[in-house]
């Protein structure tokens, strides 16, 4: 089993501030830890991932990147950020402004929410529902809201040709991404992450649940790319035809609201492809293996999680710089006729597979 | 103040010009009620309210505006008349729902009710002994294959004449 285990710092805290504080007081103040980690966390994600991007982008065309701020570019992004913040705030003359300024928001808080759920380590976890993949599927569900909104209050073609292509998209999707993780709540046995990832203690779901899981992986990281609207898939914000898609009219800090929340999404789909398929934050272990089993036992799971998410997202960042665009009718294609009837097939063959326990 | 909220948003809903606003609104009653269930600890509900009714009849309310109508066209204010008439049958409406409620006695539900897991709520779903909801639930999947094939000869027979 692991040894570090977060449980032992947060009941830690937890104690220390009920020792002169009423129960009330308690449970404010450790609402506004957690709401100041996350915080914490999204700024951080969005200026690593971007940083991400851009060098690995630029290895996959031979170039260097960013390398004028700071040691390698490290900087840019920072400055980056600055500079956004900083920008004027423009308002279209005939956009809705109300809802213009909404959407930035709902896209933004479904992202919180999401993220809210993800289990990062070994006890640290700030929501651990027992419905926790309907749960992570309906939140994620509520950003393409803000998507449409965008596009339609900004009063530019673009805009809405953009926001109706996402929303098409998503929607179709989010089926597949919903039936590739069933198939393995069928294995697993629950919807709640933590009792998912104690059940692969003994190894990953992708290792132990035969082709199938295989098959619901692949299907599960090419829909979560597209459900993030990103490369090969990124259609609502093709820059040849639609100038930036949903987002054209946007600019300063509203615009990084979108751009953050794009990159985050692709942490947390590489968050949940991890946990439910790579084992969330338990170590690789290799069957009798005693001693292999003990050093791996001493990575921390915080490490662990991370190093899965980030192989994860460096994979989604390889199909963006390898794949050309698709087109709307055959990404509607690829879907509706390819990956949702794979994917159902796939689900009552893993159904059967483990009627006969077949799978280890 | 959950459910002054909720008000409020119908209430704008329902009085609101634009269009897509409306839809927002509803949006935001949806939330409301989902937030109740929340706090009811009823979280399966919760979920699935969100799913459903955010996810995806919101989802296609807004799509639907956005195919069919431009930023700038407003609805028309309702007529006088039928606006007291409206009036009139929501306060029927709401006065029958009061006087229901305020006349029946709910039995106390037990002090501690157990949490509702994922888990019993599927059992229960396709169990076919006392209290199991197969027999609905078999139904309802039926209905909706017979939706959705109704869907596909509709949309089938406007495409004929182009080709």
């Amino acid at each position: 089993m692991n040894i570090y285990d977060f449980k032992s710092l947060t009941d830690s805290i937890h104690t220390s501030l009920s020792v002169n504080l009423s129960p009330s007081a308690v449970t404010i103040i450790e609402f506004i830890i957690i709401a100041f980690a996350f915080m914490m966390l999204f700024t951080l994600l969005g200026l690593i991932l971007v940083y991400a991007e851009r060098k690995i982008a630029a290895f996959f065309q031979l170039r260097l990147g960013p390398m004028r701020v700071g040691k390698w570019g490290i900087a840019q992004t920072a400055a980056d950020a600055i500079k956004l913040i900083l920008k004027e705030p423009l308002v279209t003359k005939n956009a809705d402004k109300f809802l213009f300024n909404l959407a930035p928001f709902i896209i933004i808080l479904s992202t919180f929410m999401a993220l809210g759920a993800m289990p990062f380590a070994k006890g640290l976890h700030a929501l651990d529902f027992d419905i926790g993949i309907l749960y992570l599927t309906a939140v994620s569900s509520l950003g393409v809201i803000g998507i449409l909104i965008a596009g339609w209050s900004s009063d530019n073609k673009y805009s809405l040709i953009g926001a109706m292509r996402s929303g098409a998209q998503v929607v179709s999707y989010e089926l597949s991404v919903g039936l590739s993780l069933l198939t393995v709540v069928v294995l697993a046995g629950s919807l709640q992450f933590s009792e998912i990832i104690a059940s692969q203690e003994a190894g990953w779901w992708i290792f132990r649940g035969h082709i199938p899981a295989l098959i619901a992986f692949t299907i599960f990281m090419i829909a979560g790319t597209a459900e993030t609207n990103r490369g090969p898939f990124d259609l609502p914000e093709a820059e040849s035809e639609l100038t930036a898609g949903f987002h054209t009219e946007y600019s300063g800090l509203k615009f990084a609201f979108f751009f953050l929340a794009e990159f985050v999404n692709m942490f947390i789909i590489a968050g949940i492809g991890a946990t439910v398929f790579l084992g969330g934050w338990m170590p690789f272990h290799i069957g009798n293996w005693e001693g292999f089993n003990r050093i791996m036992d001493f990575i921390p799971s915080l490490f662990w999680f991370f190093g899965k998410v980030a192989f994860l997202i460096f994979l989604m960042m390889w199909f963006k710089w390898t794949f050309p665009r698709l087109r709307i009718d055959q990404l509607l294609r690829l879907e509706w006729k390819y990956l949702l009837p794979i994917n159902l097939v796939n689900i009552l063959f893993m159904a059967f597979i483990v009627l006969m326990g077949w799978h280890f | 103040m959950g459910s002054a909220l909720v008000l409020i948003f119908a209430i704008m809903s329902v009085t609101s010009r634009k269009l897509l606003r409306a839809a927002i609104y509803l949006l935001f009653v949806l939330i409301g009620v989902a937030i109740f269930y929340l706090v009811l600890d009823y979280m399966f509900l919760a979920a699935v309210q969100i799913v459903v009714y955010m996810g995806g009849i919101v989802v296609l309310f807004i799509f639907s505006i956005l195919l069919t109508s431009h930023l700038s066209e407003k609805l028309q204010v309702v007529k006088p008349l039928e606006f007291i008439i409206a009036a009139l049958v929501s306060l029927i409406g709401a006065g029958v729902a009061l006087s229901v409620i305020s006349t029946h006695t709910f039995k106390p539900v037990v002090a501690d009710s157990p949490e509702i897991t994922v888990f019993e709520i599927g059992t229960q779903l396709l169990s076919y002994g006392k209290y199991g909801y197969v027999l609905p639930f078999e139904v309802i999947s039926v209905l909706l294959l017979a939706a959705m094939i109704a869907a596909i000869v509709i949309a089938k027979r406007e495409k004929k004449p182009e080709s």
